[in-house]
């Protein structure tokens, strides 16, 4: 059985890629899929914990999670084209309407 | 460790045999290029429009609307493997949750999101959503 | 124990059932009445909160977990329902000429408003994880599309983006907190580990969660340095929705704030009181000073909602009973004086005129007294003004935070009240005193009227009369923690 600290570590490198490409990333689309990426991070170390706990709870928060994300992406996505169609651009530095 | 060693040769073996067919044959095949030969190939037949086609918006909505009704099988799987210690208690509970389901599906239906497009139904749409 | 979920459960979460129900009612109703008949929909989502509040009295001394310990059924959670309800009535109430004026579908914005509702009740009982976060993003989810509903306008959507991603950004980092506290204590249920924790105190990987879930929070309740997106979308967003944002979302995220902290992580209380004693000074200073520069009301009171979370977290940094109690006694307090603030704006929203700007306000009383005298009134209640609910509240608080000896985190807030009674009082002056103004006479409609007389009146009676709202505060904050046991209060 592969050590629970192997899980824990890929999860925190990829939580760690998915909060960069959150700040460095400068297109909405990627960085929504930056935040998709941290989440599943918190997904494998639920899932991880779970399974060395040998507790069913890290499943059950894990099916939320899964849902909780589809629903945002649905969301998010949708907020994204009504932006794109006022605005011809997935850059966030080219929002100016408001103040950053 | 010996299981590995195994898949570590087939992998070797695989990608070895994939490289060594692709730089050989540019090494060794002829090269005599014609616009037919350039073109990409599309079943044999001369390729029509731009592959890179702007899809309509609806395909979008479909599959949001897809996925966010697809994601309440996650739900129905753990209910299915417990269903016999839930009983009906948690039958009724389900049924609780498919007809909650069921509520935005009315609601998705008769807003006109589920219509592929047509006159009609895009007319339907904008007076019923109003913009 | 039978598995699932019993009969009597439903029977505990009725309020929460039928608030869904009138939800569904909104939300199919609004595909099937024809066009000319949907505002009524606006008096369906009033029946509805109005029943949900009546749901509620069956359970005003209730003491008890619900489903195998995911809900808590008691007056902590009852006082915060009291305060989301009363707060989505006035948004009902409020959004109606609103929506009228901006041309939106009410069906939608009414629907949204019940689930943010309901989300921020399930965080208020929530004493799992799983509910709280549950109960957060049925929340949060709906505000992202509340805050960008005027879909014409390029202001709006811009804060539906900008709320979205650090939304959802901060979900991830307290995610991520939550996960390692699940890892670290091998349950879900707060409670449950509050006492597996027990003998961690001082461990780093528990250090590592708390500062991970302090953060995530202190996005949601928009505390310095995780405010960024707060003055954006009070600004973009619809006002109706701004005010809902800055009270309901407020306090709901305060509410489960306290059910992790004080009912979860009573032995790293060390650490987070650290953290929140950092957090509360920054919170404070920053919102205080930022408010002041500011022409666009809407920003400001954005800013002077920043520094509130401030002041509120000094009733948790005292986390003693008194502290707990301070901080149900001011979350009510700013409810009213807030919902008031942005009544007043949201009237000055005319066909011709948007209205948030500080030139808006020149001249308001003599072209509508009452407004500007409730206005007057809700200034310096924020500002902290006896004879004021807001002047109670921060006594309080204050007093709380002197009682379990942060002498400086009171004289900071002190000093900073101060300061914010510049902002506060410039409003005053271009009502009062400035003469030159804009676009067509603003006026109520009957729907403001009440909401501004009820927000005048909370605000008065509040702060003359005190003791009760008081009384009922400090018997919810003992309910805290399992049934007679509160060892996480001093």
């Amino acid at each position: 059985m592969v050590p629970l600290n192997y899980y824990l570590v890929l999860s925190a490198m990829l939580f760690a890629i998915g909060t960069a490409g959150v700040f460095v990333r400068r297109n909405l689309i990627t960085i929504l899929l930056s935040i998709e990426i941290m989440l599943n991070a918190v997904n494998l170390t639920f899932v991880a914990f779970g399974r060395a706990l040998g507790s069913a709870d890290g499943q059950i928060i894990v099916f939320f999670v899964m849902t909780v994300a589809a629903a945002e992406a649905a969301v998010g996505l949708a907020i994204v084209i009504g932006l794109f169609r006022h605005r011809e651009s997935l850059n966030p530095d080219s929002w100016t309407a408001l103040k950053w | 460790m010996q299981g590995w060693l195994s898949i570590l040769i087939m992998i070797a073996l695989g990608a070895g045999f994939a490289l060594i067919s692709v730089v050989l044959s540019s090494f060794l095949g002829p090269r005599k290029p014609t616009p037919e030969k350039l073109a990409p190939y599309e079943c044999g037949m001369p390729p029509v429009g731009d592959a890179r086609e702007r899809q309509s918006v609806k395909f979008y909505l479909v599959a949001m609307i897809f996925l966010l009704f697809d994601i309440e099988i996650a739900f129905l799987y753990p209910w299915a493997m417990a269903l016999r210690d839930l009983g009906w208690n948690g039958f009724a509970q389900v049924l609780l949750f498919i007809a909650l389901l069921l509520a935005g599906y009315v609601y998705v239906w008769r807003k006109g999101a589920l219509d592929w497009g047509g006159d009609q139904a895009t007319a339907r749409r904008r007076s019923t959503i109003g913009d | 124990m039978p598995p699932g979920i019993s009969t009597s459960d439903f029977y505990y979460i009725l309020p929460e059932l039928v608030l869904t129900a009138g939800a569904l009612v909104v939300l199919i109703a609004d595909v099937l009445l024809p066009r000319e008949r949907r505002s009524a929909l606006s008096w369906v989502t009033l029946a509805a909160v109005g029943a949900t509040l009546a749901s509620l009295l069956p359970f005003t001394s209730t003491h008890v977990e619900v489903a195998h310990g995911l809900l808590a059924v008691d007056r902590f959670a009852l006082f915060f329902k009291i305060v989301f309800l009363v707060a989505a009535a006035i948004t009902v109430l409020m959004s109606v000429r609103y929506l009228a004026i901006e041309g939106a579908s009410p069906g939608e914005y009414y629907f949204l408003i019940l689930c943010a509702t309901l989300g921020m009740m399930v965080m208020a009982g929530g004493i799992d994880l799983i509910t709280i976060f549950i109960g957060l993003e049925t929340m949060a989810v709906s505000f992202y599309i509340l805050a960008g509903f005027i879909k014409p306008n390029q202001r709006s959507n811009e804060a539906a983006v900008k709320y979205f991603l650090l939304g959802a950004f901060s979900l991830g980092i307290l995610l991520y907190g939550m996960s390692l506290m699940y890892g670290l204590s091998g349950t879900t249920n707060l409670r449950v580990m509050a006492t597996s924790f027990g003998a961690m105190a001082g461990d780093s990987r528990l250090a590592l969660a708390v500062i991970l879930v302090v953060a995530g929070v202190g996005f949601k309740i928009a505390a310095v340095p995780f405010h960024m997106w707060a003055p954006d979308v009070y600004e973009g967003a619809p006002t109706p929705v701004t005010a809902f944002l800055s009270v309901g979302s407020k306090a709901a995220s305060f509410a489960m704030l306290i059910r992790i902290f004080v009912e979860g992580l009573p032995s790293a209380s060390e650490d987070w009181r650290l953290l929140f004693w950092v957090l509360s000074i920054a919170t404070m200073t920053v919102g205080n000073f930022a408010a002041v520069t500011q022409t666009n009301v809407k920003r400001m009171l954005a800013y002077s909602s920043i520094a509130h979370a401030g002041y509120v977290l000094i009733g948790i940094v005292a986390g003693t009973s008194r502290g707990i109690t301070a901080t149900l006694v001011y979350l009510m307090v700013y409810s009213f004086m807030q919902l008031g603030a942005f009544a007043v704006v949201v009237m000055l929203r005319r066909a011709d005129v948007v209205g948030d700007e500080l030139k808006d306000f020149s001249g308001l009383a003599s072209r509508n007294p009452f407004a500007a005298f409730a206005m007057l009134l809700f200034m310096l209640s924020l500002g902290g003004i006896p004879p004021t609910a807001g002047f109670m509240g921060k006594f309080w608080l204050f007093s709380a935070a002197i009682d379990a000896h942060y002498y400086w985190l009171a004289l900071i807030g002190v000093l900073n009240s101060a300061v914010s009674l510049y902002y506060y009082i410039r409003i005053v002056v271009f009502m009062y005193v400035k003469k030159e103004t804009l676009g067509s006479e603003p006026t109520t409609s009957p729907t403001l009227a009440v909401v501004l007389a009820v927000a005048v009146a909370a605000t008065l009676v509040l702060g003359v009369y005190p003791q009760l709202l008081f009384n009922v505060a400090a018997a919810s904050a003992r309910t805290l923690g399992a049934a007679g046991a509160t060892a996480a209060l001093r």
